[in-house]
């Protein structure tokens, strides 16, 4: 079935940029009778949709919505900042790619939110779809605007735009959510009764039915339902059998070059390594492995069913899949005779991975990624990074010695506890891996000359549900002086010519962390600088601070308060109320310990008690083994995906 | 073997551009299983070139694009596995089997034809259906043409090739040049024809439909003989296997795999090395501790 019909007019189409974002009727796209479903679903990534359709949970969603006869699951996404000027300009609403009918004739509206930057999106596409950004404004004429993903954590920042937040991983729940709604319906109930049914669903979260008292500091004295028969707490949904649930197997093929052009294998859900700055890390556990065979399987399925010409597995930390080497082997073997390449992420260096690597891959154009994280083995324990200058060097010098020239590192400024010693560790490492490099290649052998090494760093940006959920976040300025500093230690290293320093934004990285940690009184500031004519945050050329300090001030809100204060140990957090399987108390035992440098093991190898082991399943069932290696590296094509919640 | 494929491209996919559409049959082939060859580099991609590139918001009943395959079943079975692998927008009408000597796609275009149409209000004010015949009777039609450093004056009246009204459907028809050296675009025709008349046209005044592209046949010197690309073509009636080709094809594999096998074997011998170094090295750590105690 095709859609003949576009929203937009030829004239709009043949003047904006990239006119196929909006066009739908994309291979393996569903197009349904909408006469013949009961309920329409769009789900929306709030960006571009190069960067929406690359994301693997959404896929995962409208597979299952798809799956089921009576609902129809379409996509929306952003639209870019030349089309949004035409739309405001003409009246024209807010469309689902699939049908190119109207947002507000569904009736649900689900948001994925990945990240914190993305807010004033958000209400980009309220608004462009004419639904109220309140939520409490809207009638029985707009769709149920429902959150999910990893932001929803902490959903209180952006409480006042939704109806409902789904809180945990998506396959759960949805199919009750969604027959409840249909009884509604039938009933002629209403959006709020149906709301507060919704909210005694497990995993759900209405926040019109909670209220929050502050103390005279700005801290939450309460936060309490308001009505009776609503949940206090709300536990995160998991899906304990990720062998046997759905999966795409007939992905959406975009026209358009995408970020992840490729087919994404998810091998498995969570990370047993514990880094304590890491969020996705606590969120995901327990972590569950995929059945290989499944795995297989899925992966010629796909291949078939897209065309796609490259093949990526995503997870936290793909070494740690036990199955590993039987799944690489499978693939190399199919893909070699259909010219498909292997793209593998988050990889610790190894024999074994660097022998993988040089298997599917001309290493003389790859590189090599560490992420160590932080300059010095003290913050290194701080942060639970288990991973030693020896190991980083090791593997460097296995790389080199196979012919690999370049590594690009990674590390945070800005994490509890730094001192300039930790930052100058940041250049001497780069500086030895250089070293490394001369010492273990003859000059004869030097492909390429010189090493090339790329040292970034990002500023820390303290997150809910982690170990420093407690810390203080430093200040712009302090950020910009540790950027300096690093710099600086870097020009002076022996080998500064062959190191490449690049830093991250700091305006963003703070207002990251007011958000990241942000309570209900956010959604005014965001919702302000929304109505200064701001979206499209998370991109540098439309991100404007100015904004931001001026809607916080008209507010009577400080960062200060938000990042820039250690917290105490007994403080009420905005988030509280959510259970995301992991206690409070064992984030601050980690804490603690952090402040001590005192690391904790993994998961594989003794279970720390996080309160995971209550889902009864996944690794906390499993037999504990002795695993002394953990040398993080991360392969060619970049950091991992984070988990499939929510939406 | 070099296989032609002759597509439409119509509906919504006409916003869809070029480059894109490469991307699209890249794609397609896979899931159509078509076995198409592959350069015999590091990182290798199908064998494909395609005719005149279509700009975006274009329809098309003539499209064309060569593959080379190493084997083929047969024309039939080819267009129906194609257009199962397609989008709606996107169809594939004819598959052929082109002679050992024919020149490549892209090389051998040799004139397109158009059907134009004005949109509804943005017509020329001027008898636009009467006054064509005029026009295309002009000696010379001179535009000019902005490359990146001047500007250019071209005369497009050798590369007209038909140009006619059609007062029943309101529609001009043309067949221009489309050869990569001299391609001349259906609105350049327009808006020379609007400017001979002291007009302007409005923006996006028109639609453009391709309806065909064309090879010459014509020996050199000769009078122009203009023909359907895939005219040059033969249907394929039983499977045939391209032995050359996958005698390549088998080569290549199997140089890939030695270069892969030696770099694995220094690999696996310096690795070797490196463990010594660093059992070494442990040594001198573990001697350094027990001299310190």
């Amino acid at each position: 079935m095709t859609t003949e019909k576009l929203a937009l007019s030829d004239d709009i189409l043949m003047k904006i940029e990239k006119p196929a974002r909006y066009i739908g009727n994309e291979v393996n796209a569903v197009v349904k009778d909408k006469s013949r479903v009961e309920v329409r679903f769009a789900m929306c990534f709030p960006d571009v949709y190069e960067i929406g359709m690359s994301h693997l949970g959404i896929q995962i969603l409208y597979d299952m919505f798809n799956s089921w006869e009576d609902v129809w699951c379409e996509r929306v996404y952003s639209p870019w900042v030349d089309l949004d000027a035409i739309m405001r300009q003409q009246n024209i609403p807010l469309f689902c790619l699939e049908s190119q009918e109207p947002v507000k004739e569904m009736d649900f509206l689900g948001i994925t939110i990945q990240y914190e930057m993305c807010y004033t999106n958000i209400l980009q596409v309220l608004d462009l779809s004419g639904i109220p950004l309140s939520a409490v404004m809207r009638g029985e004429d707009c769709p149920i605007v429902i959150g999910g993903g990893p932001c929803v954590y902490n959903p209180e920042p952006i409480a006042d735009f939704f109806d409902l937040f789904y809180i945990g991983e998506g396959e759960t729940r949805y199919r009750e959510l969604l027959d409840l709604y249909k009884a509604c319906k039938k009933e002629g109930c209403g959006r709020v009764e149906f709301l507060r049914r919704a909210a005694r669903l497990p995993g759900m979260y209405v926040p019109r039915f909670y209220h929050a008292e502050y103390n005279e500091d700005g801290t939450i004295k309460s936060f309490e339902p308001t009505e009776e028969g609503i949940p206090r707490t709300v536990l995160k949904e998991v899906e304990m059998q990720v062998s046997d649930t759905y999966y795409p197997m007939k992905p959406v093929v975009p026209y358009i070059k995408v970020t992840q052009d490729r087919v994404v294998l998810e091998i498995q859900r969570g990370c047993i390594r514990g880094c304590r700055f890491c969020q996705a890390g606590q969120l995901y556990r327990p972590v569950r492995e995929r059945d290989v065979d499944q795995l297989k399987k899925y992966a010629l399925e796909m291949l078939k069913s897209t065309g796609h010409e490259e093949i990526s597995l995503s997870s936290l930390s793909s070494s740690d899949y036990s199955r590993l080497p039987e799944l690489i082997d499978f693939l190399i073997d199919k893909c070699r005779e259909k010219n498909i390449n292997i793209s593998l992420p988050s990889l610790r260096i190894d024999a074994f991975s660097l022998d993988v690597m040089s298997k599917i891959q001309d290493i003389r154009k790859s590189s090599l990624t560490f992420a160590p994280e932080a300059g010095s083995q003290r913050l290194r324990d701080v942060i639970n990074k288990g991973l030693t200058r020896e190991d980083i060097l090791r593997g460097c010098a296995l790389a080199f010695r196979g012919g690999w020239t370049r590594v690009k590192l990674y590390f945070m400024l800005g994490l509890p506890t730094e001192t300039e010693e930790d930052m100058r560790g940041i250049a001497e490492l780069s500086n030895e891996i250089a070293a490394t490099f001369y010492e273990e290649v003859p000059k004869a052998a030097r492909t390429n000359g010189k090493v090339q090494i790329v040292t970034s760093t990002s500023f820390f940006v303290p997150k809910p549900f982690t170990p420093f959920q407690w810390a203080a976040q430093c200040t712009k300025e302090e950020f910009i002086e540790k950027a300096y500093f690093t710099r600086k230690c870097i020009s002076e290293q022996l080998n500064q010519k062959s190191i490449k320093y690049n830093y991250h934004e700091a305006d963003t990285s703070v207002w990251e962390g007011v958000l990241a940690r942000g309570d209900r009184r956010l959604s005014q500031v965001i919702s302000g600088v929304y109505k200064k004519g701001c979206f499209y945050d998370a991109w540098s050329e439309y991100f404007r601070n100015d904004a931001w300090e001026e809607s916080m001030a008209e507010c009577g809100l400080t960062t200060e308060f938000y990042s820039h204060r250690e917290r105490e140990l007994d403080e009420i957090f905005p988030w509280d109320f959510i259970d995301c399987g992991v206690t409070k108390d064992f984030l601050k035992r980690e804490w603690l310990k952090a402040r001590e440098g005192q690391i904790s093991e993994n998961c594989k190898v003794r279970c720390q008690g996080c309160g995971a082991a209550r889902f009864g399943g996944g690794i906390c069932v499993e037999p504990r083994v002795d695993d002394g290696n953990s040398c993080d590296m991360v392969g060619e094509g970049g950091m991992a995906e984070t988990g499939e919640d929510g939406l | 073997m070099k296989v032609r494929v002759k597509f439409r491209k119509f509906g919504p996919i006409r916003f869809i551009g070029h480059l894109d559409v490469m991307r699209f049959f890249q794609k397609c082939i896979r899931r159509a299983e078509i076995d198409v060859a592959y350069t015999t580099g590091f990182s290798p991609h199908q064998i494909m070139t395609f005719a005149a590139p279509l700009g975006v918001g274009l329809t098309s009943d003539g499209e064309y694009m060569d593959i080379e395959c190493n084997s083929v079943t047969d024309s039939r079975d080819m267009i129906e596995r194609f257009n199962r692998a397609s989008v709606p927008g996107i169809e594939i009408v004819s598959v052929v089997l082109l002679p050992d000597h024919a020149g490549n796609a892209m090389a051998s275009v040799a004139a397109a034809s158009y059907t134009v149409r004005f949109r509804e209000g943005r017509e020329p004010t001027f008898d636009y259906m009467g006054k064509l015949d005029a026009f295309y009777a002009l000696p010379q039609i001179l535009i000019t043409r902005e490359t990146k450093k001047n500007t250019l004056t071209v005369d497009i009246r050798p590369g007209i090739y038909e140009l006619t009204a059609d007062r029943e459907s309101g529609a001009v028809h043309m067949t221009v040049d489309a050869s990569s050296g001299g391609n001349i675009k259906p609105g350049q025709v327009l808006e020379a024809y609007a400017a001979w008349q002291g007009e302007k046209l409005a923006e996006n005044a028109y639609t453009v439909h391709r309806r065909d592209t064309y090879v010459n046949l014509a020996a050199a010197g000769e009078p122009m003989r203009l023909a359907p690309m895939d005219a040059v073509g033969s249907l394929i009636t039983r499977p045939m296997v391209d032995e050359e080709r996958i005698e390549i094809a088998r080569q290549a594999r199997i140089r890939k795999e030695e270069t892969m096998a030696e770099n694995r074997r220094i690999r696996q011998e310096t690795m070797a090395a490196a463990e010594t170094l660093r059992q070494e090295w442990m040594r001198g750590k573990e001697d350094e501790q027990s001299n310190r105690a």
